[in-house]
């Protein structure tokens, strides 16, 4: 037997020629995504990455691995009938926050409630980049774009309370520059056996350059969850979460009451939901992976009714001879 | 002597006529008789009691062989009520009868069914023979000694009537009374349906109930020797699947959602989960065909199944599949429209949508089926006709025909051919393929999958070079694609067979061209002798056509082209083959009646 020679990162690139405007957020999600594939020795014929429509959505095309680009919006059920069709595949949806969240929210709701084992990754640049500067749904308040001159007047959709709500095993955050905050989440959200919600804030440098600007102030506007670490920030993680006899979460002084200091347990569907309803005016941003916990996957479920998938154990025939049967005979 | 008669049973939605419909069915096969049925039953599941929009019907027309469609005018009525009575007396013939139960007929139901005045009373109902019984009277006077409810005994009533139909028709209540002992898996009900089953038969039989129903004449149908079941047409629908996945040796995965009148299939095939095919309940209708593309662009067979609404909305991703050319097959239920339209009652109107009905020039091939049981032949060759030319494939039925049974010869599977992608070339290793090379005779490429370590390749809706599959927005590589994609479909045509009419067929002056549903009572009209000499080709490709059919259609003098919706398939064979014809269209939610069909023929063959 030939001896598999490990793949590198440069491996896992097609041939293709990256088409995304000079500076996007995306070519940094990409680097790390095929460094990240080479690090897990993920075989390329059994790895599928699905599309809908997008900025985002181009990046089967930059992969060596299967892909497919399908229609606006539909990502998360072309991926389900990829994985219930063979359930060992690697399968990685790539969607954007107008892709997954305005045209597709339906699915990407039953997706992340039914819990196919595959993971979702929504590129959130907060604008539409493909069709040219549109408010998008997780737009602010007041953005001004080519259709709001006036600026927004939607509220804004937060695409991991979304995943909370629709009842998602695996929430994580991450930013497109953050290597290495990324690949940790990726990694982990490829371990996860369940649908894994990946929210990766990335900069649309030519329609809303900056909007995540704030968060390069890493140590204050960034709070790193970690499971069993307390929820701190600061230079000094001298900032800690805490929650009040009413149930409000303050900020306070974590080097003088440290046992007051929450401390994060990713299984806590409370705390998970406490993390997601920080307002990002006043609380640093939750990055890192906010919630992971274990349930059977659809597809372990759906195949474990038969023994195995698409199991055969009745011919057409024998169905076919089922029923009131009469004969006629030659009279 | 007649050689056939019609029943119509009709009551309240949660009477039970079409159990009581289905079991005279299963008794009328058993005594050699020829059957089709009709149900006809609202969109609402159970409107309030006694009311005129929440009847039910189920009409069988039993006979000879010559029998194709459930009957055009009834012989017998089962009435449960009078807003059963007040919807359906219209379809009785003259010389009709009608069973009653008077039991019903108190002031309330009268006044909830619109009548002012009691019809059993007035001589409103004189023309007809009329059998006025107390039937829920008798069906509690025999459950007496197993003390159930009012209600309980209430929903006795059709096995009552079941049994004075067999009593009239002079068969037997034995088959029946087993197949209530394996139906009830409670005892108490099974007893109670027993019972009540016998009471009505005796019940005929003891009072000699006075009516005159026309003699059926004894030859009773001649079927070529076999063996033979019932069959509803969802259910040839889903055993056609099952064969086709089994002759293609592809698993399926069935993606539906909820629609009436197409979810009888998928209810038909979820409980088959052993089979080679699953099915999937999607949230909506475009994740339903999405992931039945997801299946196909896995490796095994995506099917969707929907009614007209839920089809418009997997039009996108119709072009998707088409696009990245992956089989998907797509069964299409018609029911009236346009929009949510007329649910529960059938039309063809679906046609035009489905030859044309996408962006883009977009080419797939339709089929539609003709009568319940060919569903069974037509999905297996959707089947085919998608694997082995790598398309996306429409297939039309219709309500009636998702509904309707019929007789089946049970088929041999031996005896259909294997289903096999003709373009397997691709994978042995050649390492100038490319995963689009395509068969030069069917246009087909290979079927790659994920798993497959040749031939990788990124699939997508945006258009593709020719060979590689990578993007591409070059001119004449567009063009390209565009001429492969209608070249597909001339491959097709030159795959299928062609149509054969006899010598005798070519020399009748008039030739009827139908598609679909109408096939069964065209088919009763062109036994009358008196319009025998017409020709009629039911067409089972819509798209492409056969490859003779205008050579076979310029040979006649005059064509009609019967259908329910406005003149579709007239449109459509005008445009495509410049052919004159005479459209006759209906678009009243109901089939053809024969005797609609023999009137046209006639006034054609005066015209001409």
């Amino acid at each position: 037997m030939e001896e598999e020679k490990k793949l590198t990162p440069k491996d896992y690139a097609s041939n293709q020629e990256v088409r995304w405007c000079p500076g996007c957020g995306d070519y940094a999600i990409l680097k790390t995504m095929t460094q990240v594939l080479s690090k897990l020795e993920l075989k390329k014929e059994n790895t599928v990455f699905v599309s809908g429509i997008g900025c985002a959505s181009r990046f089967p095309y930059y992969l060596d691995t299967y892909g497919f680009h399908t229609i606006h919006g539909r990502a998360p059920a072309v991926a389900t009938g990829i994985k219930l069709a063979n359930p060992d595949l690697s399968v990685w949806v790539v969607t954007g926050d107008g892709d997954g969240l305005s045209i597709g929210g339906n699915h990407l709701l039953h997706l992340l409630r039914r819990n196919l084992d595959l993971n979702v990754l929504l590129f959130n640049n907060e604008i539409y980049g493909l069709t040219k500067g549109q408010y998008s749904p997780t737009s602010r308040i007041k953005t001004v774009s080519p259709s709001s001159p006036r600026g927004s007047i939607d509220s804004p959709v937060s695409p991991c309370k979304f995943a909370h709500g629709c009842g998602a095993t695996f929430i994580a955050r991450s930013i497109d520059t953050d290597k290495a905050g990324l690949s940790e989440v990726l990694e982990r959200s490829y371990h996860h056996s369940g649908s894994s919600f990946v929210e990766i804030l990335q900069n649309c440098i030519v329609y809303n350059n900056g909007i995540f600007d704030d968060l390069s102030d890493k140590a204050m506007r960034q709070l790193r969850v970690s499971h069993a670490q307390p929820l701190v920030f600061g230079a000094n993680q001298e900032h800690g979460l805490a929650v009040s006899s009413s149930l409000q979460v303050e900020v306070i002084d974590a080097h003088r009451y440290p046992d007051r200091v929450l401390v994060h347990d990713e299984t806590n569907p409370n705390l998970a939901h406490m993390l997601l309803n920080l307002d990002p005016q006043d609380y640093p941003v939750p990055i890192g992976v906010i919630f992971a916990v274990e349930k059977p996957t659809y597809e372990f479920t759906f195949h474990q009714e038969t023994d195995g998938p698409y199991e055969k154990k009745h011919s057409v025939s024998s169905l076919i001879e089922r029923g009131d049967i009469w004969e006629v005979v030659k009279t | 002597m007649r050689e056939s008669i019609t029943i119509r049973f009709a009551g309240d939605s949660g009477d039970g006529v079409q159990l009581l419909g289905n079991q005279f069915l299963v008794s009328s096969a058993k005594s050699g008789q020829n059957f089709m049925t009709f149900p006809d039953y609202p969109a609402e599941i159970r409107a309030p009691a006694g009311t005129t929009y929440g009847v039910s019907a189920y009409q069988i027309q039993i006979g000879e062989l010559s029998v194709k469609s459930p009957g055009d005018e009834v012989d017998v009525l089962v009435a449960f009520n009078p807003a059963a009575l007040k919807t359906n007396l219209h379809t009785l013939s003259k010389t009709g009868l009608i069973v009653i139960n008077e039991d019903n007929f108190g002031s309330r139901n009268l006044k909830k069914a619109g009548y002012l005045e009691n019809p059993l009373l007035n001589d409103s109902l004189s023309f007809f023979q009329t059998v006025v019984l107390p039937i829920s009277s008798q069906t509690k006077l025999a459950l007496k000694d197993l003390n159930l409810s009012n209600s309980e005994s209430a929903r006795a009533e059709n096995f009552w009537v079941l049994g004075l139909i067999l009593w009239m028709f002079d068969r037997e209540t034995e088959t029946i009374s087993d197949w209530i002992t394996h139906k009830f898996s409670d005892a108490m009900t099974s007893r109670a349906n027993q019972l009540v089953l016998k009471a009505g038969h005796a019940f005929g039989e003891i009072n000699e109930v006075e009516q005159k129903i026309p003699r059926l004449t004894s030859k009773n149908a001649t079927y070529a020797p076999g063996r033979y079941r019932a069959i509803r047409g969802s259910e040839a629908l889903s055993l056609g699947l099952i064969a086709a996945s089994e002759l293609s040796s592809k698993p399926i995965l069935f993606c539906s959602y909820p629609i009436t009148p197409a979810s009888p299939l998928l209810h038909a095939l979820t409980k088959q989960t052993d089979c080679g095919v699953r099915t999937f309940q999607a949230e909506d209708e475009i994740a339903a065909i999405c992931a039945a593309i997801g299946a196909s662009y896995a490796g095994i067979l995506g099917v969707t199944s929907s009614s007209g609404p839920g089809i418009a909305l997997k039009t996108e991703a119709l072009g998707l599949a088409l696009s990245a050319e992956l089989p998907l097959l797509v069964i299409n239920s018609q029911r009236g429209g346009p929009s949510t339209g007329l649910p529960t009652k059938t039309e063809q109107s679906d046609l035009l949508q489905a030859v044309y009905g996408r962006n883009g020039d977009s080419p797939i091939p339709v089929l539609a089926s003709r009568s319940p049981s060919d569903n069974f032949d037509v999905a297996i060759e959707a089947v085919r006709i998608a694997i082995e030319f790598m398309t996306p494939v429409m297939l039309l039925t219709d309500g009636y025909l998702v509904n309707a049974s019929e007789p089946w010869k049970l088929p041999k599977i031996d005896a259909y051919k294997k289903i096999i992608p003709r373009a397997a070339y691709g994978l042995t290793g050649d390492s100038q393929a490319m995963a689009y090379d395509r068969d030069p005779i069917t246009q087909a490429r290979t079927w790659v999958k994920p798993g497959d370590t040749h031939l990788m390749y990124r699939a997508g809706g945006l258009e593709k070079d020719f060979h590689s599959g990578n993007i591409s927005y070059d001119p004449s590589n567009h063009e390209a694609m565009t001429n492969m994609r209608s070249q597909k479909m001339i491959a097709i045509q030159d795959d299928l067979s062609l149509i054969n009419l006899t010598k005798d067929e070519l020399k009748n002056e008039g030739l009827i061209i139908s598609w679909g549903s109408t096939f069964g009572c065209i088919q009763e009209a062109l036994q009358q002798k008196e319009v025998s000499s017409v020709s009629h080709i039911n067409l089972r490709y819509l798209n492409p056509l056969p490859k003779n059919l205008k050579s076979i259609a310029d040979q006649f003098e005059w064509i009609l082209v019967p259908e329910l919706n406005q003149g579709q398939l007239s449109k459509l064979l005008r445009a495509e083959l410049a052919i004159d014809l005479v459209s006759y269209s209906k678009v009243q939610g109901l089939p053809f009646k024969v005797s609609e069909i023999i009137e046209k023929i006639h006034q054609l063959k005066r015209r001409y």
